[in-house]
């Protein structure tokens, strides 16, 4: 899937029909929802916060129509972080997407779940260029490919280190000493 | 091959003799990378063609170090984060996990964290703008700097016992209450310090050098800031007016009176003066807290998870059980994740904290304003000169335990 594409798609102005002024987030989401059922799978709200589910093929349309559709306007991506659930979970990995938008002040998060067998989602680098350094952060500690990001590189450990460091099944105290390597 | 200038051929200007580029590597041990960055230059000439950041050299799993801590143990982790602002880290960690516990905070020891934090800030920015100095070559503010940070640590020190690492803000409120005799102490400081300020500005606002070296050097605009994350000062440098204070209050910032300020131009100067004037308005809100502050708890009523005092523990039963029973196996914390982001010194410190329901938690991540604020470098470094470079590291304020933890 290239990010081109997905821009395309996400843009058109079919905006849902709702006029209100300041929505909340919970609200933009059920909205989107309403005119999208397979943009999101689940929409939680939890200490005051919003998650929404996302499968991974529709992340980037979700993403670019949250960040371009007026009444939402999450211009800010705040932080892209993985999570690992455990070796014994299916889906065993997340990876949380925190918005914020600059002149609503709202925030949403978006969480994708990946199955170990295919720890791959497209990247957002297109939709927001702060997402590079997360997403090469998160593939540097959790081993998640991000499809089409211009630079997939490790970023915090060295390029020859061997396994990803902040999944559960990684020792606290690595394997061997790297100098010995 | 060109030129515009009407020389005898023997003269004519190349403009590129030997028509290559050369790639030096500025760092790790640069004096003006703050810390461990490396900088991968690409250089036509003078002419910065392409800088790559590398970073990571200060990484220390520190993320990883949360899921084998107990909660409480993680304060003194985010301490070696951004270590020239460590309460703000103490405050956005203590915040996320009280939010998950669903506690309420007195209103004294809410005071007291914006007290101290808004110190701290003014701590953080004086380092930022005497190191920010001396890379520039004025050498002089650093003294004067130091000097005014000295008497912020001490009064630091006089509340929490650590002048660098202070843990002192607790889950569910503070370690201890302030001693005696701390507001007079910070009203001595508060008297002096605007005269202080005074001083920076009259050594380098009104230098002619150090404006040139600043003004439009390592420019961005306001819809690449956005697009890059910019946060803090270096956003506000770009003229959007976007506070975490004032855009999603905590610990009762809606309850205090200060500006926002910002600069229009994007460049190094812009974040320098942005950054000045921040510290007036930490000046003001110190003001308003000292006012506040009245007698009452400093920590809140959950006596599963805040450590009882001393005095309760020699003569209570049940203090004494509480005690060693946090110490010894920790609190339980309901399953869930938050996101709390704070403004810190640098921009939007975001901690998200993810519990399975356990004593420790399952997942800790730190949205440092530092990694974001530098992954913009190669955008603002475009087509400056190598000294350009010293000058707008300088202007983003990076501290490298905070990127790289």
């Amino acid at each position: 899937m290239t990010r081109g594409e997905d821009n395309k798609q996400a843009l058109p102005e079919q905006t849902p029909t709702i006029s209100s002024q300041n929505l909340t987030p919970s609200q933009l989401v059920t909205a989107l929802q309403r005119e999208r059922p397979d943009w999101f799978n689940e929409i939680v709200e939890a200490h005051g916060e919003v998650t929404a589910i996302v499968p991974r093929e529709h992340i980037v349309e979700v993403c670019s129509r949250l960040k371009t559709w007026p009444e939402a306007k999450f211009d800010f991506l705040a932080d892209l972080c993985g999570a690992d659930r455990g070796p014994e979970e299916e889906p065993r990995f997340e990876v949380n997407y925190h918005l914020f938008s600059t002149t609503k002040h709202h925030r949403l998060r978006l969480k994708v779940l990946l199955s170990e067998d295919d720890v791959k989602v497209p990247t957002v680098t297109n939709v927001w260029r702060t997402a590079n350094w997360h997403e090469r952060e998160t593939y540097d500690l959790f081993g998640v490919i991000f499809d089409g990001h211009p630079d997939l590189r490790r970023i915090l450990l060295p390029d020859d280190w061997e396994g990803y460091a902040l999944r559960k099944d990684f020792p606290l105290r690595g394997y061997e000493p790297y100098s010995l390597k | 091959m060109s030129t515009t200038l009407n020389l005898p051929p023997q003269f004519e200007i190349v403009d590129r003799p030997l028509d290559t580029q050369m790639t030096i590597s500025m760092g790790p041990q640069h004096p003006s990378t703050h810390g461990v960055l490396r900088l991968e230059l690409v250089l036509d000439g003078e002419m910065v063609v392409k800088a790559t950041p590398d970073i990571g050299y200060l990484h220390t799993g520190m993320e990883k170090l949360f899921e084998y801590k107990k909660y409480q143990q993680g304060i003194v982790i985010t301490d070696r984060m951004d270590y020239l602002n460590p309460l703000g880290n103490n405050l956005a960690y203590v915040m996320a996990v009280e939010k998950l516990l669903g506690l309420e905070i007195p209103e004294r020891a809410q005071t007291i964290r914006v007290l101290t934090c808004e110190l701290q800030r003014i701590a953080s920015h004086l380092v930022w703008l005497g190191t920010h100095a001396l890379d520039i070559g004025a050498m002089t503010v650093f003294f004067y700097c130091f000097r005014e940070r000295e008497k912020i640590l001490n009064l630091i020190e006089a509340a929490s016992g650590g002048r660098l690492t202070p843990s002192y803000f607790r889950i569910g409120g503070l370690m201890m209450d302030l001693p005696a005799g701390f507001e007079r102490r910070v009203k001595q400081f508060l008297d002096g310090f605007p005269k202080s300020l005074d001083e920076f500005h009259k050594l380098l606002s009104g230098n002619r050098i150090f404006q040139k070296r600043t003004q439009g050097v390592g420019q961005i605009s306001a819809e690449d800031a956005i697009d890059w994350g910019l946060s803090g000062p270096c956003l506000r440098g770009s003229g959007i007016k976007l506070d975490i204070r004032r855009a999603n209050p905590y610990t009762g910032y809606e309850n205090y009176d200060f500006e926002i300020p910002t600069e229009a131009d994007g460049d190094v100067w812009a974040r320098y003066m942005v950054r000045m004037r921040e510290m007036t308005e930490s000046h003001k809100i110190v003001v308003q807290a000292l006012a506040r502050l009245k007698p009452g708890p400093v920590k809140a009523d959950a006596p599963k998870v805040v450590l009882p005092d001393r005095e309760a523990m020699k003569t209570h039963m049940d203090a004494l059980i509480h005690h060693f029973l946090i110490v010894a196996e920790g609190f339980d914390v309901p399953v869930g994740e938050v996101y709390q982001p704070i403004e810190a010194s640098k921009g939007e410190l975001g901690v998200y904290v993810k519990s399975d329901g356990g004593p420790k938690p399952a997942r800790v991540h730190f949205r440092g304003p530092s990694f974001v604020n530098l992954s913009a470098l190669p955008q603002m470094s475009e087509g400056a000169m190598v000294a350009d470079i010293v000058a707008i590291i300088g202007s983003l304020d990076i501290v490298l335990g905070e990127i790289d933890r």
